[in-house]
């Protein structure tokens, strides 16, 4: 877009963040009665509902997945039609839908303590109510929270971030606007307390020497938005508490 | 549909209550549960609006964009609607499992919207021929606790007085074309008039009586339902009797008319909210889903 500058010569990108500045999150723990977990996240103006339904007996489709060991995770990804500017009608089982929900399960295989759940199955449901850039971040995120609301035992929180690279500085956090220009966009998933990556996705050209700086930014950025999930999650569990002992 | 799962005395008890007119939360046969509404909490849809009715909750965003009108109405624009079942709600809507749900709620929300009276068609036209405004109605299931033709019904109403459609300016442009020119201000919107739009009422029939707002495990009971579409002065814009059980003609009378009078006072409550809210500062945050 001519004359869109996504980091001016003072150092602010469009919508007035820093380059290592994460954009406003609001989340919440327990949305909604009917699932077994349930958690909302809202980054920027991206908004997420994750719902979770399990550890359950297999679904009859199902039946060939299940295994004596371990449990099996099934995901979905859905996009509301309204959540992109342009209204766009998604089907179910769509490729991009797809490809999101096989990386989501991918992430959450190597969390989830699957052992401890032999043959039982657990659904994660993701449902993007408005997208605006970083939206497998946000998923993964919603997701996280939600199994915790779940009760599902993991190794770790899991976090996620995205970033890019503009005029040689690592911005994280990216928006739409950032994300459809032409610039290289990482996203990756870290266990924080543990330090470790679980899922790291990285979509056009980054020069190799460019990396290691990018992947520090995206995993500094992890580690704030862990503060933000575990204030979260504590503040929810002390309010669940005082319900309990004030009745 | 995510139906619950009822032995048979669960069923007798809910069958006998209803008899009595006292059903298994203390309500009476004719009253709504709690509904909480609030409107225009997506910011990238031109109108939107969140209902939680009981333990369903709904999403509706409106968007409008310029289409072609219909050749035989080439004064007026239309609605398009459009229902959608979030794997959220229930595991059985993955895939494609909500397909026979969210159509049958599609069906029934065009069906009552079709009728001339309940909507200023020609307020959608721009350009005879040319250019119409089509609105597009999606709503979105999240949560399954019973009468989501009503919730989706009233949500799609506090939507569509939400909207705002943007005030385009027409000028001439060359070789005689019209240029339509949008407005640079987001808040330069028109609003629709929702006065004589509809509202669902579904009444199900379990024993001799007839209840409203059933829950999951009421519907299961119930043999028939009847959904009807009912605007604010009572007059009815469409009616459909669903299930496999059957109705006779006296008790269909007389479900139409409690459907009107309960019509009646659900409009006016709701109208009564939508005024509340549109007339609140902005200073309050909205909260949506936190």
């Amino acid at each position: 877009m001519a004359g869109l500058e996504l980091l001016s010569d003072q150092g602010y990108r469009i919508d007035g963040r820093k380059p290592d500045e994460l954009r406003r999150i609001r989340c919440k723990l327990g949305v909604f009665t009917q699932a077994d977990g349930s958690a909302y996240i809202e980054q920027g103006n991206t908004k997420v509902l994750a719902a979770i339904y399990g550890p359950r007996e297999a679904d009859q489709n199902m039946r060939n997945q299940i295994c004596h060991d371990k449990c099996f995770l099934n995901c979905e990804y859905t996009q509301a039609t309204f959540s992109t500017a342009e209204r766009k009608h998604r089907s179910r089982g769509d490729r991009k839908g797809q490809d999101m929900s096989t990386h989501i399960k991918q992430t959450f295989e190597a969390t989830i303590q699957t052992s401890l759940y032999p043959r039982s199955q657990i659904d994660i449901y993701l449902q993007v109510l408005q997208a605006d850039g970083s939206n497998y971040c946000a998923c993964i995120n919603a997701a996280s929270l939600a199994l915790i609301d779940a009760g599902i035992a993991m190794k770790d929180y899991v976090c996620a971030c995205s970033a890019s690279l503009t005029k040689g500085k690592p911005v994280i956090d990216i928006n739409h606007v950032e994300e459809s220009s032409d610039c290289a966009e990482l996203s990756v998933a870290i266990l924080p307390k543990l330090g470790q990556i679980v899922y790291s996705e990285l979509n056009g050209r980054l020069h190799a020497n460019e990396l290691p700086d990018v992947i520090d930014a995206v995993v500094r950025g992890c580690k704030d938005l862990f503060v933000v999930m575990d204030r979260t999650v504590r503040e929810h569990l002390e309010e669940t508490a005082t319900t309990f002992t004030h009745s | 549909m995510a139906k619950a799962i009822l032995g048979d005395s669960e069923k007798w008890f809910i069958v006998h209550g209803v008899q009595d007119d006292f059903r298994t939360d203390g309500r009476s046969c004719e009253s709504y549960r709690h509904i909480e509404l609030e409107t225009g909490i997506l910011s990238n849809t031109h109108g939107s609006a969140r209902i939680r009715l009981g333990s369903s909750e709904l999403l509706v965003g409106v968007k409008v964009e310029l289409g072609t009108p219909k050749p035989q109405r080439i004064n007026e624009g239309w609605l398009e609607f459009h229902v959608d079942c979030s794997p959220n709600a229930h595991p059985v809507f993955q895939g494609r499992g909500g397909k026979e749900l969210s159509d049958n709620i599609c069906s029934m929300l065009t069906r009552v919207y079709r009728n001339n009276t309940v909507m200023d068609l020609e307020a959608l036209g721009v350009i005879p021929q040319k250019h119409c405004w089509v609105v597009h109605v999606d709503v979105l299931i999240l949560e399954c606790g019973g009468n989501l033709i009503d919730a989706a019904s009233i949500a799609v109403k506090a939507s569509l007085y939400n909207t705002g459609i943007p005030n385009i300016s027409l000028t001439d442009g060359d070789e005689g074309e019209v240029e339509i020119n949008l407005p640079d201000d987001p808040e330069d919107v028109k609003h629709l008039k929702t006065i004589n739009c509809p509202v669902l009422v579904t009444l199900s029939k379990i024993g001799n009586r007839h209840i409203v707002d059933a829950t999951d495990e009421e519907e299961c009971c119930c043999s028939a339902s009847l959904v009807m579409g009912v605007t604010r002065r009572g007059h009815t814009v469409g009616v459909r009797k669903m299930g496999g059980g059957s109705l006779d003609p006296e008790s269909l009378t007389e479900m139409i008319d409690s459907g009107k009078k309960i019509g009646r006072q659900l409009h006016i409550s709701l109208d009564k909210l939508l005024k509340i809210e549109a007339g609140m500062s902005e200073d309050i945050k909205q909260t949506g889903y936190l």
